[in-house]
């Protein structure tokens, strides 16, 4: 297991709410991560210290700012083990996937395609391609789960065909938190010609990844779930993808020269996808989330996750009344329900302990049928959290029950 | 109505949790269902999803219900407004929201008109439920305000 008392007190988050009157077991991780200090201090800095645009100036100071954004590009690139002339930084993982629909979807994808996606996908996943659908007259299907929820390569083979062009799939799903084999997956859907779209949200935060060994063609993430700023992530592209592909906003910062009969020369990826001013804190402070990942090392965060999963589960195993949704999973999340209450109320009663879950359909709206509810709480952990966490969560469930109490004491 | 204890709120937002008045599956079971307006109040911050539905008859509340899937909060506000808005005008029923929304925003207000309601004067201790307790609110007024679903 990890050292989470002193985890802790790099999260000046914990101090603060040390005053508080109840305690603070924050547990929806994967919704977003609590920050550091270094990532924070490293936000301010661009402003403190630097605060000149990038990509525009003359002067010292822009060069700077240029040289910091061009190192977070590179040890991002490190990080996923790709060129960084691969990484395009979004404002996150919606942007990316929006990126890729927009950009080679609606561009390359016509009627009689196939879009491949699975049920479990969260929402920026399954819209964007909608909308290439409904430009392109190209066909969703879904690949079948297996009765777990649990997506294989084998049910890939199964339903794809040579009209599937696309394969967009979550390497760890956010609600039921099943880790994908995306290198088969990937296989399979170059033996099909297809490309593989693979929303990372949810697993980069926690193992190591390789794209190159991955062999998939997008791969999407948002710094927040990392212990990063809000409001920057990143798109990789195999770049002669990215080369080929439109960029969907376009403007400053992104072409080399244009003319008033509407000739526009793109400048080449990343630049060419980065209209606008950027984020540039937020990069910053992604650089610094990417080092404090890195001195714990991903290898220790997902075993310490795996170990607090295994403890939840079994304690949760104790309780008779709490349905879990997930047992077999492998990542983090866990998603259950207490018998007989409606989520958001256990919930609300959660809160009224201290502690912070999510309930509802955790934006995967496709999933209400497989699970037969009309949603869950989803407990989801990171490296701060401890067994005393889980130990305060199975307290406060087996009283979950008496909801109302959270109103009235 | 008086003060009521704790206990006494937590069973009334419970009973009409459990087994509200006014809450029903198929909307067209109703008769006249033609002469209802109605309005699908799904929450943006969660998954409460109800349809509210009321006769209006020269500006008089003839009948409400609702359906839909929603928390206990919701569900019971709902239908107890429901309850207590049938053959009251649509000035009363506006009053009787804005009372009970003065209520949960800790303002001023007039509980003597809000009979059950009162059961919710807790809300504000748990800040991030005042918007279940007033979804089905929200909805009769966007009624008696003139919107509908087609």
């Amino acid at each position: 297991m990890l050292d989470v008392k002193n985890i802790r007190k790099d999260f000046p988050i914990f101090e603060y709410h040390k005053k508080d009157k109840k305690p603070l077991v924050y547990l929806d991780n994967a919704a977003t991560t609590f920050k550091p200090l270094e990532v924070i201090n490293a936000c301010s800095r661009y402003y403190i210290e630097d605060g000149a645009n990038a990509h525009r100036g003359d002067y010292d100071l822009a060069y700077h700012v240029d040289k910091e954004v061009e190192h977070c590009r590179e040890h991002l690139a490190n990080f996923l083990n790709c060129f960084p002339r691969e990484i395009v930084f979004t404002s996150g993982t919606s942007m990316s996937m929006n990126l890729v629909a927009y950009g080679y979807g609606i561009k390359y994808l016509k009627e009689g395609d196939e879009i491949l996606l699975t049920e479990a996908e969260h929402a920026s996943n399954v819209l964007p391609w909608f909308k290439v659908s409904e430009t392109t007259k190209a066909k969703i299907n879904y690949i079948p789960l297996d009765e777990d929820g649990r997506c294989t390569p084998e049910a890939l083979r199964k339903v794809i065909t040579k009209n599937t062009k696309v394969v967009s799939i979550a390497q760890v799903t956010n609600v039921l938190g099943f880790k994908i084999d995306i290198k088969e997956m990937a296989k399979i859907a170059h033996e099909y010609g297809a490309i593989l779209v693979c929303d990372g949200a949810q697993s980069v935060p926690h193992m190591e990844i390789d794209v190159k060994d991955l062999d998939c063609d997008f791969f999407c993430l948002s710094a927040h779930k990392m212990c990063g700023p809000t409001g920057i992530g990143a798109l990789y592209g195999k770049f002669d993808l990215l080369r080929k592909m439109d960029p969907f906003m376009m403007g400053g910062g992104d072409n080399a020269r244009f003319d008033m009969c509407g000739n526009v020369a793109y400048l080449e990826p990343p630049a060419k996808f980065e209209a606008g001013t950027m984020n540039i804190s937020a990069i910053y402070g992604f650089d610094a989330a990417l080092t404090y990942l890195e001195n714990i090392g991903l290898e220790n965060i997902e075993k310490h996750e795996s170990e607090l999963r295994k403890y939840a589960i079994s304690k949760l195993k104790e309780l008779d009344n709490v349905i879990i949704y997930n047992e077999k999973a492998d990542a983090g999340i866990i998603t259950l329900n207490v018998k007989g209450v409606f989520p958001q109320d256990e919930a609300s009663y959660l809160n009224s302990k201290g502690i912070c879950v999510r309930s509802g359909e955790h934006c995967a709206k496709l999933l209400k049928d497989r699970l037969k509810t009309v949603g869950t709480i989803r407990v989801s952990f990171y490296i701060y959290n401890d067994r005393e966490d889980i130990d305060a969560l199975i307290e406060a469930l087996k009283n979950g029950g008496n909801f109302l109490d959270a109103f009235f004491n | 109505m008086l003060s009521l204890t704790n206990e006494m709120k937590r069973e009334i937002i419970m009973e009409h949790y459990n087994s509200p008045n006014n809450k029903i599956d198929d909307f067209t079971s109703i008769e006249n269902y033609q002469n209802f307006k109605k309005i699908r109040m799904d929450s943006d911050s969660c998954i409460d999803d109800i349809t509210i539905y009321l006769d209006i008859v020269d500006g008089v509340i003839k009948s409400a219900y609702f359906s839909g899937v929603a928390c206990a909060i919701s569900t019971a506000s709902t239908d107890i407004l429901c309850d207590m808005i049938k053959g009251k005008s649509e000035k009363d029923a506006l009053y009787i929201i804005e009372q009970y929304k003065n209520m949960l925003f800790e303002k001023e207000y007039d509980s003597e008109v809000l009979e059950e309601l009162n059961a919710f004067s807790e809300t504000h201790k748990q800040a991030a439920r005042i918007k279940c307790a007033t979804l089905g609110a929200e909805g009769i007024n966007k009624i008696i305000n003139g919107e509908n679903d087609e």
